[in-house]
């Protein structure tokens, strides 16, 4: 397997880094949507975040790799296992964060898991086969072109992606599993609209577009090209960036218990949604906690207007109501509101 | 690539050698680079097929790729036949891992699911694959050249998915064998790929050529990179050069344009600019300015590329009309997607028969199959030989059966237009964004002057919507008939898709243009009786929504001749408009 391409080698879309970072920082902050024409580097990015992520500490041996000091959250062997071990912590085993593409024509048995074949056919046994949502488990799934995807398999997602979740029941084989996965999906509004149930689920939202001058497009094609000739010496290039990249999500990470959001704050992202008028606490929720994942990125404590402000657009814009007569787009709409609740 | 222009600008003898040279080039780095080939089955392809065996290294045979092939068989995983019949777990080689490093056509491109397009593109940019059932197993390396093998005929085209991955797009269709003299001993090449050096001002050239043509970014360009790095080790050159540049810029950007620079008409035909939201990609004023200043080289690559641009491309432009230059084929995905699943199965799912659901018995047993020993030890008196329980039942999935689709017939026309056309655009709107809340698709033709014409194909997109109706211009006289024409004609392509179409009319009625283009009332308003006679004898639902100031009888009698619902809805706002159509929708 070749070397991902690296992270702090993506050349401008900010707005995308930021949000993905904010997600790996907190993955309570729910998915990333990202919304942008082809060939904009979206699958590169969220591959190459999760290859900078540093690898998990998980049970050795457990098929959802399942986090030791998860407690309830463990998944029923592992909790079986605990057990047994009476007391004793659980073997450990380190694993790189997982990325799972979920591929369009992707089978439902394929996604939630199945019987396994191998042990049924062979034994004649009862046995669970993981599907793509287990592999998923504390990493991120990757759907390109999510707003193709087929309307069961997006019911099945929005219902896993909210419980944490998945339950298979069939002919006697129960099955329940964490699975704990930040959604990344991308696609292109010009082929179709998401469905504005899925579109909430969607922590935050990015819109990407071919970077503006000559210049940049000439970096990365040159970029490109060179990390398509020599992946290994590329990364080697880069390798130092990264690693700084890195310390600074650890230290976010460490920092995020202790980011305190003062009363003040809070209002004003409650103002703010109320003035936009986004449905459900979701919002105001999303908002908040992305506003703390980006002020412990710039590792301070307290979060600022300023850190409401920049992530507002992200957490905001895919919760508008459509109002068709609206000529400007939704990002226009919330700048709008930002400026109005601001000077306010 | 969509149409055929009847006179292809460049002569049959380039365009034939061309294609060789595209062949040679994909000889040298099948994986960086890749084909799509457009033409029908016949000689000029088996010639071409034959010179792509002669130019392959030695040991290097090509592998046909079916286009039914399914997930397991593409990717790998167990094979059932064999486990079944040996009781334990036998693996199967996916047809994608067992080429790599190899060369891979597939044939009937154009009909590839979905599904399996994507695959495809996911491979060609990661170079790996994974298993399509073992949730453990680890990528297996996949480097393979792709050559797509396009038949398609008008629309049928293949995924921009991956005709946006491949380097060389080659249209045959225009030739006959008789201007594809056979080529040559194959050419060897001396420099090695590795060792080419591409000098930065080759890769700017490049870059802002790709820009000014509209040719997409970052794949066009990388590609054309590629194919310069293979042009300049046939050419036995260790440095790359402009003219092997040239060839990159004639080969891959040329056919990949979406604009034609410095020549104004083509920006023209454009509407307003969208403004700068998020739903619409700024990307046309720094096309536009990074053409002001073309570096020297850009300039030689341009030229090139110019004189090899299909001259279809104004039309092509045109006829995908308002979305914008910037992307050839992302626009049509969608079509072209929803095409591709017309009435056709997409897959099974669990679930009863019955209800319209057909069963799909290969799948119901496969299904079975694997708790065959499980059942068979469980069950204390087993009946029959096969066990088939209630939840191995699979039925098939035809996408969409129930899915209705709106076409909005909009008049434009000069006594429509003035007061009506900002009610009914908003109308539209307004109905849009109901219909992609329940899933359902819209179409908007407009007519004005001699014809109607399709403003935007069948969509759920309100983005696409929005954009092509803000272009929609007013004026002119009211080709009623052609209009219905236009109307029933779409309608008919849909049902036998399986959709459901409905039809809205919004006009005051007055027809003043025949269905031969030519003025006069008395005619026109024959023709569009009966065209509105044919409508109502196929049995379409229409909406008739008279948006003139005063309702009148000539707009009712026509309404009746087709036998629609009659709505007059003199000075109605767009969302009385709106309601309107939805309750009586309701009532068709």
């Amino acid at each position: 397997m070749r070397e991902p391409f690296p992270f702090s080698a993506i050349v401008g879309q900010e707005e995308m880094k930021q949000a993905l970072m904010i997600a790996a920082v907190d993955p309570v902050v729910g998915g990333v949507l990202v919304f942008g024409d082809r060939g904009t580097g979206k699958s590169t990015a969220v591959r190459a975040l999760a290859a900078l992520l540093p690898p998990m500490r998980s049970v050795r041996g457990c098929r959802y790799h399942c986090d030791p000091k998860a407690g309830a959250g463990l998944c029923t062997e592992c909790q079986a296992m605990e057990r047994q071990a009476g007391g004793e912590p659980l073997d450990t085993v380190l694993v790189p964060v997982p990325v799972v593409d979920l591929p369009l024509g992707a089978t439902e048995d394929r996604v939630v898991g199945a019987l396994d074949l191998e042990r049924a056919l062979a034994h004649g046994e009862k046995a669970f086969e993981p599907g793509l949502l287990a592999r998923a488990n504390r990493g991120f799934l990757y759907i390109d072109e999510v707003n193709l995807l087929e309307d069961h398999l997006v019911d099945l997602l929005i219902d896993v992606a909210a419980s944490g979740e998945n339950v298979v029941e069939r002919e006697g084989l129960s099955v329940r599993h964490p699975a704990r996965f930040v959604l990344v999906g991308s696609g292109n509004p010009e082929e179709g609209e998401l469905r504005p149930q899925l579109l909430d689920r969607f922590g935050l939202s990015v819109e990407v577009t071919t970077p503006q001058d000559i210049a940049s497009r000439i970096d990365i094609v040159r970029r490109r090209d060179a990390y398509d000739r020599d992946p290994k010496g590329f990364s080697e290039k880069w390798a130092a960036e990264d690693r700084r990249l890195l310390e600074r999500l650890e230290a976010a990470r460490a920092l995020l218990p202790a980011v305190e959001a003062p009363d003040s704050v809070l209002e004003m992202a409650t103002r703010l949604c109320m003035a936009l008028g986004t449905d459900g606490l979701r919002a105001e929720l999303t908002l908040l906690r992305a506003a703390r994942a980006l002020a412990s990125l710039e590792g301070e404590t307290t979060v600022s207007e300023v850190h409401v402000r920049r992530i507002a657009p992200s957490s905001l814009r895919h919760r508008l109501r459509r109002d068709p007569l609206d000529e400007s787009g939704s990002t226009a709409r919330v700048t709008r509101a930002i400026g109005e609740v601001f000077a306010a | 690539m969509s149409d055929s222009p009847p006179a292809p600008v460049s002569p049959p003898a380039s365009q034939w050698s061309d294609a060789l040279l595209a062949l040679s080039l994909f000889a040298i780095d099948p994986a960086g680079t890749g084909i799509a080939l457009r033409a029908p089955a016949g000689p000029v392809r088996d010639r071409w097929l034959a010179q792509l065996r002669a130019v392959l290294p030695v040991g290097m045979t090509p592998r046909k790729m079916p286009a039914n092939i399914g997930d397991e068989a593409l990717l790998g995983g167990l094979d059932l036949a064999a486990t079944l019949n040996t009781g334990r777990k036998v693996g199967q080689m996916g047809f994608l891992p067992a080429s790599d490093g190899g060369v891979v056509i597939a044939a009937m491109a154009e009909r590839l699911p979905a599904g399996i397009a994507a695959i495809l593109a996911s491979v060609l940019d990661e170079g790996v694959c994974s298993a399509a059932r073992a949730a453990s197993d680890q990528p297996q390396p996949c480097r393979i050249g792709l050559i797509a093998l396009d038949e398609g005929i008008d629309d049928e085209c293949l995924s921009p998915v991956l005709l946006d991955r491949l380097a060389f797009h080659i249209d045959l269709t225009p030739l006959s064998h008789h201007d594809c003299p056979p080529a040559g001993a194959a050419q060897s090449w001396a420099a090695g790929l590795g060792d080419v050096q591409i000098e930065d001002d080759v890769i700017e050239a490049l870059c802002s050529t790709a820009a000014s043509l509209g040719a997409g970014f970052v794949r066009a360009p990388l590609l054309a990179l590629n194919a310069t790095r293979a042009a300049a080790a046939l050419a036995g050159r260790s440095t790359a050069t402009m003219e092997d540049a040239a060839i990159a810029a004639r080969l891959v950007l040329a056919p990949r344009a979406t604009r034609l620079p410095a020549e104004p008409p083509s920006d023209k035909q454009e509407p307003e600019p969208p403004p700068p939201s998020d739903d619409a990609p700024p990307e046309q004023h720094q096309e536009a300015d990074s053409q002001t200043m073309p570096p020297d080289g850009a300039e030689i690559l341009l030229e090139a590329a110019k004189a090899a641009i299909p001259q279809g491309l104004l039309e092509r432009i045109l006829l995908q009309g308002d979305k914008g230059p910037q992307r050839s084929g992302a626009g049509k995905a969608g079509a072209k997607r929803k095409g591709g699943q017309r009435g056709r199965p997409v897959g099974v799912r669990a679930a009863a028969p019955g209800r319209g659901l057909r069963l799909s018995l290969i799948e119901t047993l496969r299904a079975a199959a694997p708790w065959q020993r499980i059942r068979a030890r469980d069950d204390a008196n087993p009946r029959t030989k096969i066990s088939v329980r209630r939840d191995d039942i699979r039925v098939m999935r035809v996408e969409q059966r129930t899915r209705t689709t709106t076409i909005f017939l909009v008049d434009a026309s000069g006594s429509s237009a003035l007061n009506r056309l900002a009610e009914a655009k908003g109308a539209v709107e307004l109905l849009l964004a109901d219909c992609y809340t329940r899933r359902d698709q819209v179409a908007v033709l407009a007519f004005r002057g001699r014809e109607a014409k399709i403003l935007l194909p069948p969509t759920r997109s309100l983005t696409r919507a929005k954009r092509s109706l803000s272009g929609l211009p007013g004026g002119g006289g009211t080709p009623l008939a052609a209009a219905i024409d236009a109307g029933f004609l779409l309608a008919e392509t849909l049902r036998r898709a399986g959709d459901t179409p409905t039809l809205v009319f919004m006009t005051d009625g007055r027809a003043n243009v025949s269905l031969s283009g030519e003025g006069g009332r008395a005619r026109a308003e024959q023709d569009a009786q009966q065209a509105a006679r044919r409508l109502r004898a196929a049995g379409h639902k229409a909406l008739f929504v008279d948006i003139s100031p005063r309702p009148n009888d000539q707009a009712r009698r026509l309404s009746a001749e087709m036998g629609a619902l009659y709505v007059a809805l003199p000075y109605a706002s767009a969302a009385a408009v709106s309601s309107a159509v939805t309750a009586a929708s309701k009532r068709l």
